[in-house]
C-alpha cells in the first residue's frame, strides 16, 4: 500500500485509477530493493511526484513517460522539420566545408600574409598586426597551425552569417517596438540556454557528420549580441540629428544609410566583437558534435587525460581569442575616432 | 505688404496626448492649460494661432520656455502634426500633402537651422553643408561648388575638410546656416539658432544673418527667447505665451504700445534707447529751428550721444534726402520711460 492510496479512495477516484497498484514498469530503486531482498521501506509523506502518485493510482503517468513523450513528440515532428530545415541550412554546410577546404589547402606562406594583411586593414595598428603575426607563427611552431586554421575558418563563416542576419534583424527591431518586444525574449532565451542544451535538439535534427549541425549551434549562440547592439545603436542615435534629416526631407532609406547606420556603427562594431568572441567560445564546445579545430584537442585532453595536449590547445584558443578581440577592438576604435578626433 | 503672405497659419491648435482630437472642443470652449492637464491629462501646445508671415521678412516668434514656440516652428514643415488648423505655404495647405509631397516641400521650400546644430558628426563640414542638395540628388560637382560658396560666405573657408566636432559652437552653427543657405530655399526656419552660443558670438551671428538677409531676402522664421535678439532681427514680432499669441506686429509698435501686462513686464527690462528708432518717436514736420539732421532709422541711443544729453534740442528727421518729420529731445526722453500698468508697483 502506497502512501497516497487513502487520498484517491476518499476522493472517489479509485475506479478511474484502476484497481490495485500500477502495472507500470518498476522504478530502478524498486528493482534494486527487490533484488537485494529488502522490502521497500514505506516513506512517510513522500513528495507527491508523478512516480509516487502512480504507485497508488495506475491512471497517473510516471515521470519517464514525460521524457518519453517529449522524445516521441520530437521524433514525430522530425520528418516535417527536416524537409523544411534541411534545404534551408544546406548552404551553411557547403560554406563551412568550403571554408575549411580553403583554409586547409592554402599554403601557410600565403595564408599568414593574408591574415596579417586583413588585421592591418581592419586595425591600422602596428602593435596589433605584429602580435597577430607572432601568435600565428607561435601556433605553427608547436604544430597547431592546421587546427587553429580550422577553428578560424569556422569562426569566419559563422560570424559572417551572424552579421549578415543579425544586422538586418537589429535594424527591423529598432524600427518596430512590437517586433522588439517579441524578439527580445527569444534573444534572452538563446543567451541563457546552457551551451550544451543547444546541441541536443540539433543532434536529433541533423546527422553528426554534417557540418551545419555545429554551424547552426554557433550562429544561434553568437548572433545575439550583434542583434541587440544594432537595435540599441540605432535607437540611441541623436534625435536632433534625426530631426534635421527629416527637416531636409530625407526618405527612410537615406536616413538609414546616411545617418542611422553610420552613427550606430560603433555600437554595431561592439556587437560584432562580442559575436566573434562568442562564436569562438561555442566552436570549442561544438567539438563535442564533430566540429574540427582546437576544441578537438581540448576534448582529447579531457577524455584521455592528456594534460599537455589539452593545455597547448587551450593556450592556442586564448591566442586566437586575443587576436580576434584586439583586431576587432582596434577596428572599433578606428571607427569611433572619426567622430571625436580633435 | 499687399502681396499674399508666404506662410499663413490659420486657427492652428496642438494638443499633446492620445485623445487630442476629443479634448479639442474643451480648449475651443476656453479651458486653460492647467485645467486640461489636470482633468484630461493632455498638454496644450498651441491654441488659436493665426499668423501671416510675409515673403522677404524676418518673422520672429518669441516666448519663454514652454510657450510653444519650438512646437510652432515644427508645424511649418510638419515635424509635428497639428491637432487642428491650416498651414498654408504659397497658398498650398501642407496638411493636404502626401508623404512624398511633404518630402518635396521639405527639400525644395524650407531649410532649418537647429539650436543644437544637428550636424552629421561623421561627415565633413563640406558634406554637411551640401547635405540638402545631396538629399535632392543633385550631382556632386554642383554640390561641391554650392557648398563651398556658402561656406565662404559664412566665413568658413579653409575648414571644408574638418569634422564638426573639431569646430567651436559658433563655427558649427555657421555650418548649420551654410547648410540651410546651400539648400537655396525661400523659407528658412531657425529654431533658437543662436541660443546655445555665447553673447559675443551671438551678436556676430545676428549681424551675419542681417547682412545675408539684406542680400538674399528670404522668408525667415526665427524662434528665440531673447527679447533683445527678437527686437534686433524682427520685421514682424509674434509673442507667444502658454501656446497662444499675446501680441504680434511691428516690434517698435509692440515696444511703444504693449497690449498686455505680460508684454510690459517683458519690455521693461530692455535697453529702450538702443532698440527704439527715430521713426517711433518723431512728429510731423512743423518747421522749427533744428540742431541738425538725423536719419529715420537711427536709434535713440546715438541721438542722446549726439545731443550730449541736452533735452531742449530739436532735430530734423530725414528719410534719405527728404525731410519727413521732426524729433524733440523731450519726447525722446519720455519714450525711454517704460509704460507699466497701474497695478504694477515695486
Amino acid at each position: 500500500m502506497a502512501f497516497y492510496d487513502g487520498i484517491f479512495n476518499t476522493l472517489g477516484l479509485r475506479n478511474w485509477c484502476g484497481e490495485g497498484a500500477s502495472e507500470a514498469p518498476m522504478s530502478m530503486a524498486d528493482l534494486l530493493a527487490k533484488s537485494s531482498g529488502e522490502a521497500t521501506k514505506e516513506e512517510f509523506f513522500p513528495f507527491p511526484s508523478l512516480d509516487n502518485l502512480s504507485e497508488s493510482c495506475a491512471g497517473i503517468i510516471q515521470s519517464r513517460d514525460v521524457t518519453k513523450g517529449i522524445e516521441n513528440g520530437f521524433l514525430a515532428a522530425k520528418p516535417g522539420l527536416k524537409t523544411v530545415l534541411d534545404p534551408i541550412t544546406q548552404p551553411l554546410s557547403w560554406l563551412l566545408d568550403g571554408a575549411l577546404w580553403v583554409f586547409a589547402t592554402t599554403p601557410w606562406f600565403i595564408m599568414v600574409p593574408i591574415l596579417v594583411a586583413i588585421s592591418w586593414w581592419a586595425s591600422r595598428s602596428k602593435p596589433v598586426t605584429i602580435f597577430v603575426f607572432a601568435a600565428i607563427m607561435l601556433m605553427g611552431l608547436v604544430d597547431h597551425y592546421d587546427v587553429a586554421m580550422q577553428t578560424l575558418s569556422i569562426i569566419f563563416v559563422c560570424t559572417g552569417i551572424s552579421i549578415l542576419l543579425g544586422v538586418p534583424i537589429g535594424i527591423a527591431m529598432s524600427k518596430s517596438d512590437r517586433l522588439q518586444r517579441s524578439v527580445v525574449p527569444i534573444l534572452d532565451l538563446l543567451q541563457t540556454l546552457p551551451t550544451f542544451v543547444y546541441l541536443i535538439p540539433l543532434i536529433f535534427l541533423f546527422s553528426v557528420t554534417e557540418s551545419k549541425l555545429y554551424g547552426i549551434a554557433i550562429i544561434l549562440y553568437a548572433i545575439v549580441p550583434v542583434v541587440r547592439l544594432t537595435d540599441l545603436g540605432i535607437r540611441l542615435v541623436d534625435q536632433d540629428v534625426i530631426e534635421a534629416a527629416n527637416a531636409f526631407g530625407m526618405n527612410s532609406r537615406q536616413k538609414l544609410i546616411g545617418v542611422e547606420l553610420p552613427l550606430a556603427l560603433p555600437n554595431i562594431m561592439a556587437g560584432i566583437n562580442q559575436t566573434i568572441m562568442m562564436s569562438l567560445a561555442m566552436v570549442v564546445i561544438a567539438s563535442l558534435v564533430s566540429a574540427p579545430g582546437l576544441g578537438v584537442n581540448v576534448l582529447r585532453g579531457i577524455r584521455n587525460l592528456e594534460l599537455g595536449v589539452g593545455i597547448v590547445a587551450g593556450i592556442g584558443i586564448v591566442l586566437l581569442a586575443v587576436i580576434l578581440d584586439r583586431v576587432s577592438k582596434a577596428a572599433l576604435t578606428r571607427v569611433d575616432m572619426t567622430r571625436v578626433k580633435h | 505688404m499687399t502681396q499674399e503672405p508666404k506662410v499663413r497659419l490659420r486657427d492652428l491648435y496642438k494638443i499633446f496626448g492620445a485623445k487630442d482630437k476629443e479634448v479639442l472642443h474643451h480648449v475651443k470652449a476656453g479651458m486653460s492649460k492647467e485645467e486640461l492637464l489636470v482633468d484630461h491629462r493632455h498638454v496644450l501646445g498651441l491654441q488659436d494661432i493665426n499668423v501671416d508671415m510675409q515673403a522677404g521678412e524676418i518673422t520672429v516668434v518669441m516666448g519663454l520656455s514652454g510657450s510653444g514656440k519650438s512646437t510652432l516652428i515644427r508645424h511649418l514643415n510638419r515635424l509635428i502634426e497639428p491637432t487642428a488648423g491650416e498651414i498654408l505655404i504659397d497658398g498650398v495647405d501642407v496638411m493636404g500633402l502626401s508623404e512624398t509631397g511633404l518630402r518635396d516641400i521639405r527639400q525644395e521650400k524650407m531649410s532649418m537651422v537647429f539650436q543644437k546644430f544637428a550636424l552629421l558628426p561623421h561627415r565633413t563640414v563640406l558634406q554637411n553643408a551640401g547635405m540638402a542638395l545631396a538629399v535632392r540628388g543633385v550631382d556632386a560637382a554642383t554640390i561641391d561648388t554650392e557648398a563651398r560658396k556658402w561656406l565662404d560666405r559664412v566665413g568658413l573657408q579653409g575648414f571644408e575638410n574638418h569634422y564638426p566636432a573639431q569646430l567651436s559652437g559658433g563655427m558649427q552653427q555657421r555650418v548649420g546656416i551654410a547648410r540651410a543657405l546651400t539648400a537655396n530655399t525661400d523659407i528658412m526656419l531657425m529654431d533658437e539658432a543662436f541660443s546655445a552660443l555665447d553673447p559675443l558670438i551671438r551678436t556676430d551671428m545676428q549681424n551675419l544673418l542681417l547682412e545675408l538677409q539684406d542680400e538674399l531676402h528670404k522668408t525667415i522664421i526665427f524662434i528665440t527667447h531673447d527679447l533683445d535678439e527678437a527686437l534686433k532681427l524682427a520685421d514682424h514680432l509674434v509673442i507667444l505665451k502658454d501656446g497662444a499669441v499675446v501680441q504680434q506686429g511691428e516690434p517698435q509698435g509692440i515696444l511703444m504700445n504693449p497690449s498686455d501686462p505680460y508684454i510690459e513686464d517683458f519690455v521693461s527690462d530692455i535697453n529702450r534707447a538702443r532698440v527704439l528708432r527715430v521713426k517711433s518717436v518723431m512728429e510731423p514736420l512743423n518747421g522749427k529751428k533744428f540742431a541738425g539732421d538725423v536719419a529715420i532709422g537711427d536709434n535713440l541711443e546715438s541721438l542722446i550721444a549726439r545731443s550730449e544729453g541736452d533735452t531742449t534740442l530739436h532735430y530734423r528727421v530725414m528719410d534719405g534726402d527728404t525731410p519727413v518729420g521732426e524729433l524733440h529731445m523731450k519726447d525722446l526722453v519720455k519714450a525711454l520711460v517704460p509704460r507699466l500698468s497701474s497695478t504694477h508697483t515695486e
